[in-house]
């Protein structure tokens, strides 16, 4: 079971910038772990969410062929704490990409002022294994990872977008 | 339009600090990128993209910071480069000083050869066409 820490795309411009938002609920166990004052969102799980959307942006400009891996977290600043209740929406850009490898920068926004700067560094990890050899079916790219992707594409179809 | 040494090392070492999170001061061009930086393989990965940008230049991969020297069973024979994997290696880094290297070419010690200085003849050769110093 991989943890999904984004819950839907809600634009998405190829090969250049995405955004996606995650409502923060009373609900989430992992809140109650950070401060005993009041729940909290882990810092640690909005670089997941950026990542995750980052990843899937940078997946898509090669038409997921390649295993993207998060490889480095170039910077991560955050402004304020975000608790239950709010929204927070991540959108992120590519910055540089080749074969080998891919930059981008984004934006943590809450309630649409923006709170946090994380960029980051992906790997395409089957060209940067040395002849090292990792399985063949692409385990990033998983049919539940996926379906945050594709039922984007479905909305915006629906609407005739 | 080219560019004075002295700038391109300033450029490199603040592309450094930001890219390893050293101080100034410890990016002397006799530094090691692994030994003295504490770069990790995934650093010269960030490295390479932030020196694209930084100079506006296209890095091929592998060309600044070769591998596949190391990876030929046919240039490695006990842990050290053979004469043929020596004289490849050094085809491949102009940019890099052998000197010391090439006394003992042990494959654990190639990474001495990414030196700061290194990058700075690499990107000194790439915009100004100079030879290595």
């Amino acid at each position: 079971m991989r943890w999904i820490w984004i819950d839907r795309f809600v634009e998405f411009e190829p090969g250049k910038r995405a955004v996606a938002i995650k409502n923060v609920t009373l609900a989430e166990e992992h809140l109650h772990d950070v401060c005993a004052a009041r729940p909290t969102m882990p810092f640690s799980l909005m670089i997941e969410g950026m990542a995750q959307t980052a990843g899937i942006l940078v997946g898509q400009a090669r038409g997921f062929r390649e295993k993207v891996v998060l490889a480095k977290i170039r910077r991560a600043t955050f402004e304020r704490a975000v608790h239950p209740g709010e929204q927070l929406k991540y959108e992120a850009r590519i910055d540089q990409v080749d074969d080998a490898a891919a930059i981008t920068n984004g934006t943590v926004y809450v309630n649409d002022q923006p709170i946090g700067q994380i960029d980051l560094v992906f790997s395409h990890v089957d060209q940067n294994m040395r002849g090292l050899k990792l399985p063949e079916e692409n385990f990033v790219f998983t049919e539940q990872f996926m379906s945050l992707f594709k039922s984007f594409v479905a909305e915006q179809g629906a609407r005739g977008g | 339009m080219g560019m004075s040494r002295d700038d391109i090392f300033s450029r490199v070492r603040e592309n450094l600090v930001d890219a390893l999170g050293v101080d100034d001061d410890e990016v002397a061009e006799s530094a090691t990128l692994t030994g003295d930086l504490g770069a990790e393989s995934i650093d010269f990965l960030d490295i390479v993209f932030r020196l694209e940008k930084a100079f506006s230049i296209k890095i091929p991969r592998g060309e600044l910071f070769p591998d596949d020297v190391l990876n030929n069973p046919d240039f490695v024979s006990g842990g050290k480069l053979t004469p043929q994997g020596l004289a490849q290696l050094k085809k491949a880094m102009p940019h890099a000083d052998f000197t010391e290297f090439q006394k003992d070419p042990d494959v654990n010690k190639v990474p001495n050869l990414f030196t700061v200085r290194t990058i700075v003849n690499y990107i000194d050769g790439k915009i100004n066409g100079a030879v290595a110093k």
